[in-house]
């Protein structure tokens, strides 16, 4: 019907038919948006799951300029690469492991150099506690009690006991050597400072003093003894070159039979590898060993950081909003705060090394601890300080969007409030913040966020690549602010890096940077769920 | 009909030569009236003719408003409500109020009642519930809410959230209850449930309401003022302002010919 006439008044006009490649070009940006963001988190999860999976071992017969050489290892990449005559080479990165003997532990090969490939079932990965991963055919085991060969049917069971008791053994070791030995070191040094402050006569603190020594000797001395256990039992390996390579129990972490095991005990020893990830310490210079430091690191640091800027921000936005008189230096106010949020971190960075660090820090080592000068206790980067500098950084997020929720809730409940007898701070106290909670709620998700994934600032003001202890422990006074602490983001940056092998390093750098985003996910799900919460409790009228 | 009205002091809220400035805009010019204890007083008139700005000093809910000014005075029980002494929030206590749009907060219904006597200071279990009791059997809830007093007000219909604002401004026996516009907002039924409970209201309460509807004037007052422009055109008995009006501009407003 609307062909027939020309001019029929609802057909769609030239005009309104102009307007729509736009929304083909909004939708596209979007989609690009999305495409990208999802690419780059699905390729951080496969990266950093398949980091963990337990792969087959080659045995690979490579022949380079007529020498014939054993190789196993697994594969860790392929590529082509064209050479100056225009021939094309597939090329594989092998990881074989063995870096005391290879001083490398990754080997490039060119596919058609290899002869043959087989997988045999006696290759096993070591785990040890330097050098990395070592390949070798499982040769026998050395106890005290005798030699046990591979071939024999208990040495799996022999295997098992050596490596748990070695793990019983080390444990000991560290509780030794961190806490007892720690603890006599911590109370000789206080010691040191009475004497010299005169607070404890000499004579006792000598008689204390050699008390001391005595139980150090005495620790020190079943420290030794351990550890020579420890070396009584090892096992030996050959490598595919046909080297034959000595693993003492000491430093034995775990043998696992890549090749030989079915689907499920590779599910099981995946399993295990992100349990170790998760929850060990990091050992040679970060690149193997679990991220355990970092997590809590930087879990406490934001939520310590949402505990500062919370209260601090909601303040100010109360008063900026409430009661302040809405003129122009109120005006001036608010703009200084949403240019806040777009200082570079880096610079809030110097500010808190400068402010918090030297000025606070050093202001309450002069006052509180002034008995342990020149060395600092607070005048030096740590948590504390890196919190309070993430929260000045996170300030302006929560001011803005307090704001917003406050000036949400509506004018007619104000009045209500009002005009039951309540004073402008009951009705803000009882009837405005609570209505405003979950806006205020999202502010706080959005700083976190913020505040997870910031790296440049700590580097500063109190992150470390490695530290030697907790910021929260079982050693009095257990809560420690004054430390350094890893944090998952500068881990990254450390890994990728700083390290010495970054081969090495890169599983690690995925398995890492899946772990912060999901620490941070965590995170902001734990504040999104308590907001909802929230949200049903303090719904707002819907008229 | 009369004869059954409560004692009434006839001059129990006094306007007196009432002009009040928004900034540079008078919406009230020079009132004077005077409402009568224990009775339904009505304002009406035309939209921005200043019957809320009036109904708003009453309790200085307009001191919140920057920029305003007024002159002349309002006496509440002979008592000016702009005297230094008087404290804006003991007079609040003392004069309740009920919104156009029902505001009920995001409580429950009974910390919704209890609330001016929270803000109060007043926490006895035995008195919140009597009050709540007392406060929604007057505005004629009670049997609707008595099983879900601590669930959400929000789950209330507009008419009960609205009944339950009235109880709310009534919690702490106030002696003036100011209305403005309360059936606004709300379907025939609730409207003729809340003007039922106006009239009864009035026994213990002096009323002062806004509205902008004539029936419900007519159905709920007993005094009625027409405003005009800021000005109070004409002032008297509801009857006799709706069946005799003395004004010109009352009766082409009464009769519909302009709102």
């Amino acid at each position: 019907m609307a062909t027939a006439q020309p001019n029929t008044p609802f057909a769609t006009t030239g005009r309104s038919r102009h307007g729509e490649p736009w929304v083909w070009l909004t939708a596209g940006g979007l989609t690009l948006g999305v495409i990208m963001a999802l690419g780059l988190f699905v390729l951080i999860l496969v990266k950093g799951t398949w980091s963990f999976w337990p792969r087959r071992i080659d045995l690979m017969e490579v022949s380079t300029n007529g020498v014939v050489e054993k190789i196993a290892g697994y594969i860790t990449q392929e590529s082509e690469r064209r050479d100056a005559e225009g021939m094309l080479h597939e090329e594989i990165q092998v990881f074989r492991g063995n870096r005391d003997l290879n001083g490398e532990a990754f080997k490039y090969i060119d596919r058609a150099h290899i002869l043959k490939t087989s997988r045999p079932e006696s290759l096993l990965l070591v785990e040890r506690l330097e050098y990395g991963p070592a390949i070798v055919h499982g040769v026998a085991l050395v106890t005290p009690d005798g030699r046990v060969e591979a071939s024999a049917p208990e040495f799996d069971q022999a295997l098992e006991q050596t490596l748990a008791a070695g793990r019983e053994t080390r444990a000991r070791l560290l509780r030794i050597e961190r806490r007892q030995i720690g603890a006599i070191s911590r109370e000789m040094e206080a010691l040191g400072r009475a004497e010299r402050s005169g607070t404890v006569d000499p004579q006792s603190a000598a008689a204390r003093t050699a008390e001391l020594q005595k139980q150090f000797e005495t620790l020190q001395a079943e420290a030794a003894k351990l550890r020579a256990g420890l070396a009584e039992s090892s096992f030996i390996g050959i490598t595919a070159d046909g080297r034959e390579m000595t693993f003492p129990a000491g430093s034995l972490l775990g043998v696992f039979a890549s090749n030989r095991a079915d689907f499920g005990e590779r599910i099981a020893e995946m399993a295990h590898r992100v349990w170790k990830f998760l929850s060990e310490d990091p050992r040679e210079a970060n690149t193997e060993g679990g991220v355990f430091p970092a997590i809590f690191g930087t879990v406490v640091m934001t939520l310590v950081m949402s505990l500062f800027v919370t209260p601090f921000g909601v303040i100010c936005a109360i008063y900026l909003r409430e009661y302040a008189r809405q003129g122009h230096l109120v005006r001036i106010v608010r703009i200084s705060v949403n240019n806040l949020a777009g200082v570079p971190s880096i610079v809030f960075g110097v500010f808190g090394l400068a402010f918090f660090v030297y000025f606070v820090g050093g202001g309450v080592d002069r006052m509180f601890f002034s008995d342990k000068l020149p060395t600092p206790t607070y005048g030096t980067p740590g948590i504390l300080w890196a919190s309070l500098t993430l929260a000045i950084l996170t300030l302006p997020v929560v001011i803005v969007a307090t704001e917003e929720a406050l000036s949400a809730v509506p004018r007619g409940v104000r009045e209500a409030a009002l005009a039951c007898g309540a004073s402008k701070w009951q009705t803000i106290q009882r009837i405005v913040l609570p209505a405003s909670l979950p806006g205020i709620l999202t502010g706080v998700i959005l700083a976190m966020a913020r505040g997870a994934g910031e790296v440049a600032p700590l580097m500063l003001v109190g992150v470390v690549k490695l530290a030697p202890s907790l910021p929260i422990d079982d050693i009095a006074p257990f809560i420690h602010p004054e430390r350094k602490f890893m944090h998952l983001g500068f881990h990254i940056y450390d890994l990728g890096f700083q390290s010495p092998d970054a081969e090495a390093a890169k599983p690690i750098v995925y398995a890492t940077a899946l772990l912060l985003i999901i620490v941070v996910v965590t995170l902001n799900l734990t504040a999104i769920l308590i907001r909802n919460r929230l949200k049903k409790r303090f719904a707002t009228s819907s008229f | 009909m009369p004869a059954t009205l409560p004692e009434s002091r006839p001059d129990f809220i006094r306007v007196e030569n009432f002009s009040f400035h928004y900034g540079e805009k008078q919406a009230i010019f020079d009132i004077d009236m005077a409402i009568p204890e224990h009775r339904v007083t009505a304002l009406i008139g035309p939209s921005g003719c200043g019957k809320s700005t009036l109904l708003r000093n009453m309790n200085r809910m307009n001191d919140l408003i920057e920029g305003v000014r007024h002159e002349g005075d309002i006496r509440l029980n002979g008592i000016s409500l702009y005297d230094p002494s008087v404290e804006v929030i003991s007079l609040r206590k003392r004069v309740g109020m009920v919104f156009q749009k029902y505001n009920p907060f995001a409580k429950s219904i009974y910390e919704n009642v209890v609330f001016s006597l929270r803000v109060a200071g007043r926490s006895r279990k035995s008195e919140l519930d009597e009050t709540v009791e007392r406060s929604l059997k007057a505005a004629a809830l009670w049997d609707e809410v008595k099983d879900r007093l601590h669930d959400s007000a929000f789950g209330l219909s507009g008419g009960q959230q609205q009944r339950l604002c009235i109880a709310r401004a009534i919690a702490n026996q106030p002696e003036i209850l100011l209305m403005d516009e309360p059936c606004a907002a709300l379907d025939p039924l609730a409207t003729l449930k809340i003007e039922e409970l106006i009239t009864k209201l009035s026994d213990d309460y002096t009323i002062v309401i806004v509205t902008h509807n004539m029936e419900q004037a007519t159905r709920c007052s007993d005094r009625t003022a027409f405003l005009y422009m800021g000005r109070l055109i004409e002032y008297g008995d509801t009857l006799q302002v709706f069946n005799k009006p003395s004004h010109p501009e009352t009766e082409a407003y009464i009769t519909g010919r302009f709102s």
